[in-house]
């Protein structure tokens, strides 16, 4: 009974913020008084779902270490006697001339150019339709509000088509300028700048002498950090994670992105083409290009927790 | 500093905007025009990778190439095609039924986690809070790829495991339990999403609001389920929302997954599967124009009708 009481610590701090987000996902410490048994169920059933949640990274992280033969022999979720990690490292570098690290660099480059474009497009966007009523803003709102519900992947196929006709298949390009498009990015920003941007700080701004474009970039893009933070977050991790986009647009093996060439190896591999079966490079190199997102989650923490949370939002 | 600051002002109030609005000078609508400045280079990008891929979609699927007869228009005719299609129905059908299991699956996670969550805050509740979603940050290719590795006969811990108990191990990939692994894998990879988003939502509901119904009488249980539920509703909607979008797409699992299970799963397994390997190893554009455009429509139509039913909860109304 005593959680009610709980929360009423939480009400010395604001609750919401004016766009109704949590002002914080982190809150200090407010239990500690429940019932035992109750809490100890609890805990249980945590503590059985984390298990369940990161037991396989916690094999992948052991499998990055063995070598191929300890892969087969040794118990799958302990290390093996003979610790290879490093011998993969130097055999990424050596099988089919290091073309992996080309490839996790492809999925920096793809991520980073997308994600950070389709951030500015949905930034200007959102700011526009926040605080601009424009002729035909509603109209042309609604439309990009609906092309969330579109997709994407059923225009994977027509844009291979497009981007064929205009000869840039199997480039970078073919990649990057699709993932450009984050109709629900704008929508994000749209509602954030809504309330984070007030009308009388433009107005002020205006009075002071500021064209539009300065009042943008002085007055307002400082306004809108954390959901920049947040879209930008959201289009990097989806352009990271893309796959059906490059399988499909992408045939050269030097521009793959580390998702696509991985899965290409574990293919070959179960073929069982002689010279292919590198399952120890398939784990290694799993376990290398999953690291960049789990570190950045963790250091992160802030943003994207803040962040889905602006996801949710209506 | 500055975003504290802005975040914690009160919204614009709202008897201000009618009175900047009487001005309408030529001034304010000049102004406005800046609107399109702002909003064009995103239109740009829309138009040329959502609007115009479609209607070359819709186009192109209007349209069937043969080799004998070159390219001749032939109207609905993919569309009559496809919709008899036993491999496209059979797909559409699947992930239909993925939908009805998955979607309830990732949920029931999801909301236990979270309110779970929501009543402790210990650092094993932290700890489990980051762990639970882990693998969201894992690209779904590289997810799949471990799966298929702990699923395999020849790596996975499965023998040892059931080995222990004396029980015989099972073959997570034959055609009649591979339904079973890709729910699994999916439910892995975005419960942990889910539960973040509803925990947020729960952390947003006003604490008095517990204070009365504890007034009331309610306990726990209660709590959860009369107030605590529905109080979350929109953020439910747009999970579900998501989650209908997405199954309905489903490609990457099951195409990494058939690395090694290639009995169980073919290359019509789902619809979007069916379009790809049409298109790319067959070569039949217009039929895999048709198919993927017909995928869009109904789940564009899928996820409106369902936003429909629930616009009450959803706040759309």
């Amino acid at each position: 009974m005593t959680i009610f009481s709980q929360r009423d610590v939480d009400l010395a701090e604001p609750l919401t913020t004016s766009t109704g987000l949590p002002s914080h996902v982190e809150r200090g410490p407010r239990g500690g008084r429940r019932s035992g048994g109750r809490r100890i169920g609890s805990h249980v059933f945590l503590v059985i779902l984390a298990i369940y949640f990161v037991i396989p990274i916690w094999w992948l992280f052991v499998a990055a270490t063995k070598n191929t033969a300890g892969l087969f022999s040794s118990p799958a979720f302990w290390f093996d006697g003979n610790f290879a990690f490093f011998e993969n490292v130097m055999g990424l570098f050596t099988h089919q001339g290091g073309i992996y690290w080309r490839w996790l660099g492809n999925s920096f480059l793809y991520a980073f150019a997308g994600g950070i474009g389709a951030t500015v497009l949905a930034v200007l966007a959102g700011y526009g339709f926040a605080k601009y009523s424009f002729r035909g803003r509603s109209a042309v709102f609604t439309v990009i509000l609906g092309s969330v519900m579109v997709p994407l992947t059923a225009l994977v196929i027509p844009t291979f088509m497009l981007l064929s006709q205009y000869g840039i298949i199997n480039t970078p390009w073919a990649v990057i300028l699709p993932s450009l498009l984050s109709p629900f990015g704008v929508y994000l920003m749209r509602v954030y700048a809504q309330d984070a941007v007030p009308d009388e700080i433009l107005e002020a701004s205006r009075i002071d002498g500021a064209g539009e474009i300065r009042t943008f970039f002085t007055v307002a893009l400082p306004l809108l950090r954390p959901a920049i933070v947040t879209v930008l977050l959201l289009s990097v991790v989806g352009t990271w994670n893309n796959f059906f986009l490059p399988l499909a647009v992408l045939n050269d093996e030097m521009l793959l992105p580390v998702t696509v060439g991985l899965n290409r190896w574990t293919a070959l591999s179960n073929a069982g083409a002689g010279g292919e079966q590198v399952w120890n490079l398939i784990t290694s190199g799993s376990f290398i290009s999953v690291l960049p997102l789990i570190l950045s989650f963790l250091f992160l923490q802030r943003y994207w927790q803040g962040g889905l949370s602006l996801g949710s939002i209506k | 500093m500055t975003t504290q600051l802005t975040t914690a002002a009160p919204p614009a109030p709202a008897a201000a905007r009618p009175t900047r609005r009487s001005g309408g000078s030529t001034l304010v609508r000049r102004r406005q025009r800046w609107g399109w400045f702002f909003v064009v280079p995103f239109l740009v990008v829309f138009a040329l990778f959502l609007i115009f891929p479609l209607c070359y979609a819709f186009g192109m699927s209007l349209f069937t190439s043969t080799l004998a007869t070159g390219t001749d228009f032939t109207g609905f005719a993919n569309y009559a095609k496809a919709f008899s299609d036993p491999l496209f129905m059979e797909g559409l059908l699947r992930v239909l039924a993925f939908a009805a299991v998955m979607i309830p699956a990732q949920l029931l996670v999801a909301l236990a986690a979270a309110l779970v969550l929501d009543s402790l805050a210990t650092w094993v509740s932290k700890l489990s809070r980051l762990l639970i979603f882990a693998p969201y940050a894992i690209p779904v290719v590289i997810g799949a790829l471990m799966w298929s590795f702990l699923y395999s006969p020849r790596f996975g811990p499965s023998a040892s495991i059931f080995g222990l108990v004396g029980l015989p191990t099972p073959d997570f990939l034959a055609s009649d339990t591979v339904f079973g692994s890709l729910v699994n894998i999916v439910t892995w990879q975005w419960a942990g999403y889910y539960m973040v988003v509803i925990y947020a939502a729960l952390r947003s509901i006003d604490p008095s609001i517990y204070e009365a119904a504890r007034i009331d009488g309610a306990n726990g249980w209660q709590t959860a389920t009369r107030i605590k539920v529905p109080m979350i509703s929109s953020s439910m909607v747009m999970v579900i929302t998501f989650a209908l979008i997405g199954t309905l797409q489903f490609f990457t699992e099951p195409v990494v997954l058939r690395n090694i299970a290639q009995g169980a799963i073919d290359a019509a397994y789902t619809p979007n599967m069916y379009a790809f390997s049409l298109a790319f190893s067959y070569s039949q554009f217009n039929y895999a124009s048709a198919i993927a455009f017909s995928l869009g429509v109904l789940v564009f139509a899928g996820s409106y009708v369902f936003l429909f039913l629930t616009r009450k909860q959803s706040g759309l109304k």
